[in-house]
């Protein structure tokens, strides 16, 4: 942390600054004023450092200086505001990776579904601007710290683009982060087609052949059209892959068995492709030294699934994120895997990661894995994704743990500066039936 | 009946006059030659053998079999020199000459009803009237097939649907179907596969057993009601079956006891066809007593070439691969009667290797012989006219070079009823050897080697081996090979037995002929062919219980009879709440001390846990899963399935029970799906693994049954297809329910009225009661004997239920799911149903757009006893989280939060005497945990059920470890097979099947939607 003008280090470790005598805002702070600063908080980072106690300060919308309270005297006029966060656990806002939060409400209604269109190529698909910011599920995600969400459409091979949007926001064009950041595809998978493919071996590894190869041709087509200077005649397809070419965009392969995944990373190289992150993965495990020589990142599959075989050890799933970590592979966590249920269930991404730290993760590789890697892959890691100077003053406060469902409350978040509401339907019909009946 | 014993007696009489009705065309040829074997090994039965024995021939019929026989002047002599005579074997399990029937299925509408016309029985599966003599005809290519393998005699029927009427035995000869039959009507079939039957009803596994329980009842009423009001050729037929053997149709170690179980309740003994796997519970197929027709279809070798392809072979295929030759040996080690088939063979050709394969695995070559003709024999009550080589029985019988399990054993001419089948020559010259070949250029070496019958040929060129073409029809030979790059000459030669030498004419490339002798030098080593038992039995590894990967050699884990659990942080669910630094005693599967400073007992049959800085719970009970289950979680065809009864589908070997007991899940209720207003029965089943389906059952425990409510049994989410069954709405929903009840309460009442008979009952006047098993199910609610489980969602029709309850006077049990269960809390409260609900989903369809994650500390807080439930085997196996959730959503109290998925529970199930907290008397059903239970962070380290530790952090390791090395160790071996030049083929593993409450067999998850 750089030492900032209206700081003085005093040098004097044991001299702790006390906020008594100040003005200072409760929980209750609505607005980040032009100048505020946190304090008396446990600050998690995001990269893997605690700053305990800290000091945040927040000019405008951005982080301004995250700075360890030891030792220092707060010159509290510089600020507008001064926040007494009473010994809370501040987190960077929580991202949701791979997911499909704002593209359906009551998943088995077919009208408000929009998931995934008609066709096996549409890399022109913008999930974007079906993104609706006013969908009924995102409020609950946002309640549990979660304040970003990467809105991702499915289906098809090569499914489209998604984008990184805010939870907050009164439009998707308010909302946007980051458009159109990647294109995903789901990459021919062969071990599914031999099991489940009817009509035998044969026809299977055809059907499955006829995938990669078409998957194959489409990447040659693109990058060919890429590189012609004057197009006769414009593609819309093959516009929207520029990206993925010019290293702006990256490639999300979604793929979860040891030899699709070797598969895709061979398709990686033929195909040079700039940006590409593994989606899934779920056997990773089996070919770690092949990804991490090609220094692609992975968005980790859902760690509370079951594993994929009988013969698997029980803790399969579980144990994969330390096998990331131990290999110093660049990887995050995410809810997806059920589409009917993955928006819903991306308010329980924090608790993935604890399950992950019962299982070999320290408690801030865990947080990492749902901020700052994150941010790091879809390439957003300079706004926000960690509590650091000049991002985004986007983050979450809460009185305990916040990877423990036990000890999670959520009692404060910003986006880019600005207060999240966090009541949602719920804690309204909360309150609604708690009145009624008139339990506390 | 009468006309059936008329119908045998005529057959009788036809073979015994040779009088036919047909008319001949042209003049009649009237043989009645007696043909005699002698020289002969003569294979009476198992038992006994006759060296050097005699076979008189006559009619069809066997005159005398015996080592001295004075032989008729005119009798026709064939002098075997030593070769054996077997009597034919006879396959009980066959469906020779009768054609398949195909599913014939037009659109996607359910079909409610039968599309069978006539006054037949209700249900399509059910096809008593199928009688296999009608529709029999021969087909001498399968025949053939068939008397290759050593088969003169089959039970053919049909393989079709869940009652498959009668099968016939008939010979495999030539001659009209008429002259074929041994019995018309031999045996009743029956099994759990509708079959072709496109009606709707049955889907699953315990729909097809209900139905098969509801047609016995069925035909007994219809039998004994004096005033019929219905005739149904169905049922008239069914009870005919009655009085024949009967074979079930099991095909799988789980499926002998649920026909065991339906066998049982009907005084029916079944004989079991079985499957390849039944060695897995041979103890269980034992206590049986039921006799059983076994396949020898072992599976065929794995290719494991690809390690990531092999590594999707499960341990359990790989071990049954490995163990499954032993299977018939299992069946004689354990006394168990049985008989051969070569039902599922891919080839038949495979059959008698596959049978010596047996035996090298530790079958005796006499239970072999006994298996293939007594038992069948016996088994159908024919064993005075087949399956023996006895005076008076039908001739059918093989002659072989060899002992008919050695190796290289032919089977030279079957003869059935007495008419001849000749398959290669008695006395094939042995032409194996080395000869030189001359021809009008330069001579050739030629060695024959290989099978007497299907010899070999190869050519040697100066030094160099030329493969080489050669086709033996004694006397009659053919030889060709290369003789120059692209240049091939060929021989036609003909044997001569005296000189053994070949001659004939030789055709050079270019056309050419030259007159070649081919001169015999010497004959081949003599090749010393052992007894296939006499082969060293391949060493194989150890069964496991369940037969799975992470199961145990022993049929329970191994347990100290008294477990001491040291200094742990104890979680009571009782008064004390939780005792910190607390001892826990277990003697003999009970509780039976909880307190500070306990005095450790001492013994080696003491296990003594240190519990510092552990906690202690009791085990995790999820009053709504769907594990364990096997073939279908619905049987959602029609609005009531109240006869289903899931207990009869609980399949022992899931994985996800190991699963979930490594999250601390001792106890579940398997429930029914929720694809009809009236569910099945529940099972409530301990997490005992290793143990059979009825070992997992808790014992004495309240029958339940799922009710549903909502959008799934008005099948709002299946597809416009789905609109034909009532109901279609929540108003309907409750319609369903009064007329149920209605029903059940007039049933129940007559019941009661037949349990006291009157005077005028005593004397027997009262028409017949027909027992209804779906009734009966809805009577016991009304009865308060057996208690509903609803699955619901919206507030309306929780209401909606509790009055339909009132009405009739019992109460609701629990509602499960129950997401609005908050808005009406206070009724809930009032009508005292309990409240099973999920932590926080929402969202997947529109009935839980208001569900919110506070419901349960609501409920909890109105004082309606509340649980978290699974229905999912990925969230069961962290229930204690989804628990703690009502901290984090409600405030609860960790006490009251753990609560809920273990006291709570119990108490809606009815157990709560039995498990649920640590209190001294219940069962020790425990989870020991390396942190809070509430905590993310907490991990299972012991969990004990009945005070044996069925799963054990440490001990679990070593289990991955078990997995591991014996997996390579079969890999291993199955390499070595493929490099032996053994066939291999691609392994297919099935698609891991997860149910949930809407999971319909057939249906895609896209059109269901779930939960």
């Amino acid at each position: 942390m750089k030492t900032n003008y209206f700081i003085y280090n005093l040098k004097l470790a044991t001299l702790l600054v006390t906020f008594l005598s100040f003005n200072c805002y409760k929980l209750n702070a609505q607005t980040v004023k032009n100048y505020t600063a946190f304090i008396n908080c446990i600050a998690h980072i995001g990269n893997g450092e605690v700053v305990d106690p800290a000091i945040i300060s927040v000019k405008g919308n951005k982080i301004e200086s995250v700075q360890n309270a030891k030792g220092i005297r707060l010159n509290h006029t510089a600020f507008d505001t001064v926040i007494d966060l009473e010994g809370k656990h501040v987190y960077p806002a929580l991202i949701n990776a791979n997911n499909v939060l704002g593209l359906h409400d009551a998943f088995s209604v077919r009208a408000t579904r929009d998931l995934n269109d008609v066709g096996n190529i549409n890399p022109h698909i913008r999930s974007l601007i079906a993104y609706n910011s006013d969908n009924k599920i995102t409020p609950t995600i946002k309640t549990n710290g979660i304040l970003y969400t990467q809105v991702t459409p499915r289906g098809g091979m090569v499914s489209g683009n998604s984008s990184i949007m805010a939870l907050e926001g009164w439009n998707w064009e308010d909302a946007v982060l980051l458009e159109d950041d990647g294109i995903h595809i789901n990459f021919p998978a062969l071990s599914e087609r031999l099991q489940n493919e009817e009509g035998g071996e044969d026809k299977a590894k055809k059907r499955y052949e006829e995938e990669l190869t078409s998957l194959n041709n489409f990447f040659i087509d693109a990058l060919a059209y890429y590189n012609n200077a004057n197009v006769s005649e414009k593609n819309i397809r093959l516009e929207s892959m520029k990206g993925v070419f010019a290293g702006t965009k990256n490639l999300y392969i979604h793929t979860d068995k040891a030899k699709d995944i070797l598969t895709s990373l061979y398709f990686i190289k033929k195909h040079e492709i700039k940006k590409p992150v593994l989606v899934g993965a779920k056997e990773c495990y089996k070919v770690l030294k092949e990804i991490k020589n090609a220094n692609v990142p992975v968005m980790l599959v859902r760690v509370h699934d079951l594993p994929e075989r009988t013969d698997d050890d029980i803790d399969a799933v579980y144990n994969l994120p330390s096998i990331l970590q131990k290999e110093n592979i660049l990887y995050c966590l995410q809810t997806a895997g059920d589409s009917e249920m993955e928006a819903m269930n991306s308010r329980n991404l924090p608790f993935l990661a604890g399950s992950a730290v019962a299982y070999g993760l320290t408690q801030e590789q865990a947080i990492s894995a749902i901020t700052m890697n994150v941010a790091k892959i879809i390439g957003v890691d300079k706004l926000i994704g960690s509590l650091e100077d000049n991002k985004l003053a986007s983050f979450v406060v809460s009185t305990g743990d916040i990877l423990d469902m036990k000890s999670s409350n959520i009692v404060l978040a910003y986006i880019g500066g600005k207060p999240v509401n966090l009541n949602n339907q719920q804690t309204e019909l909360y309150l609604k039936y708690k009145n009624k009946y008139g339990i506390k | 009946m009468k006309k059936i014993v008329s119908l045998i007696a005529l057959f009788s009489v036809s073979f015994l006059q040779g009088q036919v009705t047909f008319p001949v065309n042209g003049a009649t040829n009237p043989l009645h030659t007696t043909y005699a074997f002698i020289n002969a090994i003569i294979h009476v039965n198992e038992d006994v053998i006759i060296n050097n024995g005699i076979l008189l021939v006559k009619d069809g019929k066997i005159i005398e079999a015996a080592e001295k026989v004075a032989l008729p002047k005119d009798a026709v002599v064939t002098n075997l020199n030593g070769k054996h005579i077997y009597a034919s074997f006879i396959d009980l399990y066959s469906n020779y000459g009768i054609p398949d029937s195909k599913k014939e299925r037009i659109g996607f509408a359910p079909q409610m009803e039968s599309k069978i016309k006539g006054a037949y029985g209700w249900n399509e599966a059910i096809k008593a009237d199928m009688e296999a003599y009608k529709i029999f005809v021969h087909n001498k290519e399968q025949a053939d097939i068939y008397k290759k393998a050593g088969f003169g005699v089959v039970l053919t029927s049909s393989k079709d649907g869940i009652v498959r009427g009668s099968g016939t035995l008939v010979h495999l000869n030539n001659t009209k179907e008429n002259e074929s039959f041994i019995k018309d009507k031999c045996a009743a079939f029956y099994s759990f596969n509708k079959g072709s039957s496109t009606q709707d009803y049955p889907s699953a596994l315990v729909g097809a057993i209900a139905l098969l329980r509801q047609t016995y009842y069925d035909a007994q009423w219809y039998k004994q009601s004096g005033d019929k009001t219905e005739y149904n050729i169905s049922l008239d037929a069914f009870n005919q079956l009655q009085t024949f053997p009967s074979i079930f149709e099991s095909n799988d170690k789980f499926n002998n006891q649920r026909a065991a179980i339906i066998g049982k309740e009907f005084n029916v003994n079944y004989i079991l066809k079985t499957g390849n796997n039944d060695y897995q519970r041979i103890e269980d197929l034992k206590k049986t007593g039921l006799k059983c027709i076994v396949p020898v279809n072992f599976p065929e070798n794995y290719d494991v070439e690809d390690p990531f392809d092999a590594e999707n072979i499960s341990l359990a295929d790989l071990k049954h691969w490995e163990m499954a030759p032993s299977n018939p040996a299992a069946f004689e080690k354990n006394n168990i009667l049985f008989c051969f088939t070569s039902a599922d063979l891919k080839d038949k050709k495979t059959f008698l290797l596959n049978i010596r394969k047996a035996i090298q695995y530790g079958l005796s070559e006499k239970m072999a012989l006994k298996a293939l003709t007594t038992n069948p024999a016996t088994f159908i009550q024919q064993q005075n006219l087949i399956g023996a080589l006895k005076k008076g029985m039908y001739a059918n019988f093989f002659i072989s070079n060899k002992n008919i399990f050695e190796d290289d054993a032919t089977i030279i001419e079957h003869w059935v009823n007495g008419e001849q089948n000749k398959f290669s020559e008695l006395e094939m010259p042995d032409v194996r050897g080395n000869y030189e070949i001359t021809t009008d250029k330069q001579k050739y070496s030629l060695t024959i080697t290989g099978d007497i019958y299907k010899p070999k040929a190869a050519v040697k060129m100066d030094t160099s081996k030329v493969n080489a073409s050669f086709n033996f029809n004694n006397p009659l030979a053919t030889l060709s090979f290369v003789y120059d790059s692209l240049k091939t000459v060929r021989f036609s030669l003909s044997y001569d037995n005296k000189t053994k030498n070949f001659i004939g004419t030789g055709f050079w490339n270019e056309g050419n002929k030259f007159n070649s002798t081919i001169n015999f030098i010497s004959a081949a080593e003599p090749v010393k062919s052992t007894s296939v038992s006499a082969k060293k039995t391949p060493t194989i590894g150890n069964l496991l219980y369940p037969f799975s990967s992470y199961g145990v050699e022993t049929f329970a884990p191994t347990a100290k009879e008294v477990i001491f659990i040291k200094g742990a942080t104890v979680w009571t669910n009782e008064n004390d709440s939780i005792i910190e630094n607390c001892d826990v005693l277990i003697t003999n599967g009970k509780i039976t001390n909880v307190g500070k400073g306990l005095t450790a007992p001492t013994g080696t049959n003491v296990k003594v846990i240190d519990g510092k800085g552990k906690h202690v719970s009791a085990g995790i009970i999820d009053e709504h899963s769907h594990i364990a289950l096997t073939q279908g979680v619905n049987e959602g065809t029609q609005a009531s399935s109240a006869e289903v009864r899931m207990g009869d589908a609980i399949n022992p070997e899931d994985i996800n029970i190991y699963r979930q007991l490594a999250g601390g899940v001792t106890t579940s209720q398997l429930l029914h799906g929720s694809a009809n207003p009236i569910g099945g029965q529940s099972a409530i089943i301990k997490l005992r693994w290793g143990q059979n389906a009825e070992g997992m059952k808790f014992e004495n425990a309240d029958g339940f049954i799922k009710f549903a409510l909502g959008e799934n049994v008005k099948q709002s989410n299946w597809g416009d297809f789905n609109s034909v069954r009532f109901p279609q709405s929540r108003m309907g929903v409750e319609q369903v329910y009064m007329d149920y009840f209605t029903r059940a309460a007039e049933y129940s009442k007559t019941m009661e009225a037949l349990s006291k008979p009157t005077g005028k009952q005593a004397a027997g006047k009262t028409p017949a009661f027909r027992k209804d098993l779906e009734l009966e199910a809805l009577a016991e609610i009304i009865n308060k004997k057996r208690f509903i489980t609803c699955h619901s969602y919206v507030q309306s029709e929780i209401n909606m239920l509790m009055h339909v309850a009132d009405s009739f006077n019992f109460k609701v049990n629990t509602f499960t799911h129950i997401l609005e269960g908050y808005k009406v809390a206070d009724k809930m409260k009032a009508h005292g149903v309990h409240a099973s609900t999920f932590a926080d989903w929402w969202a997947y369809k529109n009935e839980v757009m208001e569900a919110i994650p506070y419901n349960a500390a609501i409920l909890t807080k109105m004082g309606v006893n509340t649980s978290i439930n699974s229905d999912d085997a990925e969230m069961g196996r962290r229930l204690n989280q989804e628990a703690a959730k009502s901290i984090k959503y409600g405030e609860l109290t960790e006490v009251q939060a753990l609560k809920l998925v273990t006291l709570n529970p119990a108490k809606m199930l009815h157990i709560d005497d039995k498990v649920g907290s640590i209190k001294t008397g219940k069962s020790a059903d425990i989870v020991i945990w390396s942190d809070n239970p509430l905590s993310i962070y907490a991990k299972v380290e012991n969990t004990i059920i009945d005070g044996k530790i069925y799963f054990d952090r440490e001990l679990h390791q070593k289990a991955s470890e078990y997995v591991k090395t014996e997996k390579a160790r079969i890999i291993a071996k199955l390499l070595a097979e493929k490099q032996k030049g053994a066939a291999v083929v691609k392994h297919r593993s099935k698609k891991r099947q997860l149910y949930h409450c809407n999971t319909i067999e057939g249906v895609s998850e896209e059109e269901t939607g779930k939960r």
